[in-house]
This record gives C-alpha cells, sequence and structure tokens, in this order.
C-alpha cells in the first residue's frame, strides 16, 4: 500500500460523523488551551508594545482589527474550500464545516468593522467612508449574513447544502477584491503593510505583537470552528432520529 | 469627543463582547443538543447506523 492510499483513506475516514467526534473531541482541549496561552501573550506584548510617534495609544487596536480582518476573509475561504467539497466529493462534513463556520465569520467581520470604525475616527476623522476596502468588507458581512439566512429559511439541511455551496463559491470572488482595494482602488485606508512581495513596513516592536495575535485568533476561529461542527452533527442527528421515530409511529 | 483611550478600550471591550458571546453561544448549543440526543435514547429511539449497544 502506497502512502497516498494511506494519507487518502486516513482523510476520507474523517469523513465518518462518529469518528470525527471523537478525534475532534481529542484534539479540541489542546486547541483549547493553546488559544487562550497565544491571546494572553498576545494581550501583553500589545499593551507593552510602544506606542506609535503618531497615533500615540490608538495604535493597539490594530492588534486586534488587523487579525479580525484576516480571520474575515480566511473563515470565507474555509468555507469556499469546505463548498467544493460538497459540491465535488459530496463530503459528509463538508456542508457542516461551510454552515457553521458562518456566524464565526460573520463575527470576525464586525468586529474588523466596529473597531476599523473606532481607530478611523480618532485618525481620519470620521467613522465611515464608502471606499473600496470598506465597502468590500461590508460587503463580506452581508453574504454572511446571506448565506445564515439562507441556512434558515430551508428546514433540511441537505436541500440547503449544494445552494449554499454554490452561492459561497460565487461569493468567493469578493476575497481577492477585498485583498487587492487598497491597490486597484485610491482608498482612504492605508495600503497593505504586512503581507506585501518586498516584507512588512512594520517594526518589529509592533509586528512581533501583531503575528501572535493572528496566531491566537486563528487558534479560536479553529476552536470554535471544531466545537460548532460537533453541535452541528448532533443537530443532524437528533433531526434523523426524531424522524426516525416519527416514522416508526406512523407504520405501527 | 472621546479620548484616545476611551477608542482604544472601546475596541477591545467590544471584542471580548463579541467573542465571550459567540463562545457562550457555542457551548450553550452544545449543551441543548447533547440533552435533546439524551431525551431520545432515553425514550429508547436509536440511529438505524448505531450498531446495537454501541457507544456511539
Amino acid at each position: 500500500m502506497s502512502d497516498t492510499t494511506i494519507s487518502q483513506g486516513w482523510f476520507t475516514s474523517l469523513a465518518n460523523p462518529t469518528r470525527f467526534l471523537a478525534l475532534s473531541g481529542r484534539v479540541l482541549p489542546y486547541l483549547a488551551t493553546a488559544a487562550v496561552l497565544s491571546l494572553v501573550v498576545g494581550l501583553y506584548m500589545s499593551f507593552a508594545a510602544p506606542e506609535d510617534y503618531q497615533q500615540g495609544m490608538t495604535v493597539r487596536i490594530m492588534f486586534i482589527h488587523v487579525p479580525a480582518a484576516w480571520l474575515a476573509m480566511m473563515c470565507y475561504s474555509v468555507m469556499a474550500i469546505a463548498s467544493i467539497g460538497t459540491l465535488v466529493w459530496r463530503h459528509p462534513l463538508a456542508d457542516v464545516a461551510a454552515k457553521t463556520a458562518l456566524p464565526i465569520g460573520a463575527a470576525f467581520t464586525f468586529l474588523s468593522l466596529l473597531t476599523g470604525s473606532l481607530w478611523g475616527r480618532p485618525m481620519w476623522g470620521t467613522w465611515w467612508v464608502w471606499d473600496a476596502r470598506l465597502t468590500s468588507v461590508f460587503v463580506l458581512f452581508l453574504m454572511y449574513l446571506g448565506l445564515m439566512a439562507l441556512h434558515k429559511a430551508m428546514d433540511d439541511p441537505a436541500r440547503a447544502a449544494r445552494p449554499a455551496a454554490v452561492l459561497t463559491l460565487v461569493g468567493f470572488i469578493n476575497i481577492p477584491i477585498i485583498k487587492f482595494s487598497v491597490e486597484w482602488w485610491n482608498t482612504l485606508h492605508q495600503p497593505a503593510s504586512v503581507i506585501r512581495l518586498d516584507g512588512p513596513t512594520i517594526h518589529p516592536t509592533m509586528l512581533y505583537p501583531l503575528l501572535v495575535m493572528a496566531v491566537a485568533y486563528t487558534l479560536i476561529f479553529f476552536t470554535l470552528h471544531l466545537m460548532a461542527m460537533r453541535n452541528e452533527i448532533l443537530r443532524r442527528r437528533v433531526q434523523t432520529m426524531r424522524r426516525q421515530a416519527a416514522q416508526a409511529i406512523g407504520g405501527a | 469627543m472621546m479620548s484616545h483611550e476611551a477608542f482604544v478600550f472601546l475596541s477591545y471591550g467590544a471584542t471580548a463582547l463579541t467573542l465571550g458571546a459567540l463562545l457562550l453561544g457555542i457551548v450553550a448549543d452544545g449543551r441543548a443538543r447533547r440533552r435533546e440526543l439524551a431525551e431520545l435514547e432515553a425514550q429508547g429511539v436509536r440511529r438505524r447506523s448505531k450498531p446495537a449497544g454501541g457507544a456511539n
């Protein structure tokens, strides 16, 4: 048996919800501990970092605003990959993964908009402008809400899975638009200063706290996502058992 | 006009509240689902795919 066969077999074995519940139950305590530890270290570093010579202490908003914005886009990317899993491989957990990432992604997008607004008011003199970056992130927030509404509108998760997957993939076009909006258009929002071809332009005293907070946010996302996926599997299990019980009563 | 400190603490406070509410919601949802499953199993309802006497 080749290595490829073994890894494929391991991957497809995760498609079994019962096996996924067992594996995620073992991983979750470690993931949650790592998330809490990295968050504590990240917060300490964020408040120990020097104040910016122009922005003063408001630069500390960057340590929660930027990771929230990254996670808003990463969460949608995870949903897009899961949607391919739903449409192409019909992986049983793909739809569960895409659906349960929605409220988490919406929360990170909301936080990115809110903290951006709270940072913009003292620095730009305004809470909001309809520039390309802010508007495209607002569209992302609306897409999260729209997809959540689509799932709510259909009682049967199996019926909602495919249209939601198609809509998610169509909406993925917004992710590169968000990323490159500050380069393609003239925006009040500053250009990228971390993920750049010529390297970060932030001083290490501010870059390291930012990166640690980004790691913490990523671990928080995966912890919450795994927990929500486990809940959704149990929800579908309850629905199936209730249907079976009703059929048994009807048959008798 | 609020002080700069107020903007920073509002940002961190809102983030803590939002992520805390998300965590609490997910934990509460999980408890509710496990309670429903336990009630169904107490009523003798079993999943067809579940092996007899199995722990899954």
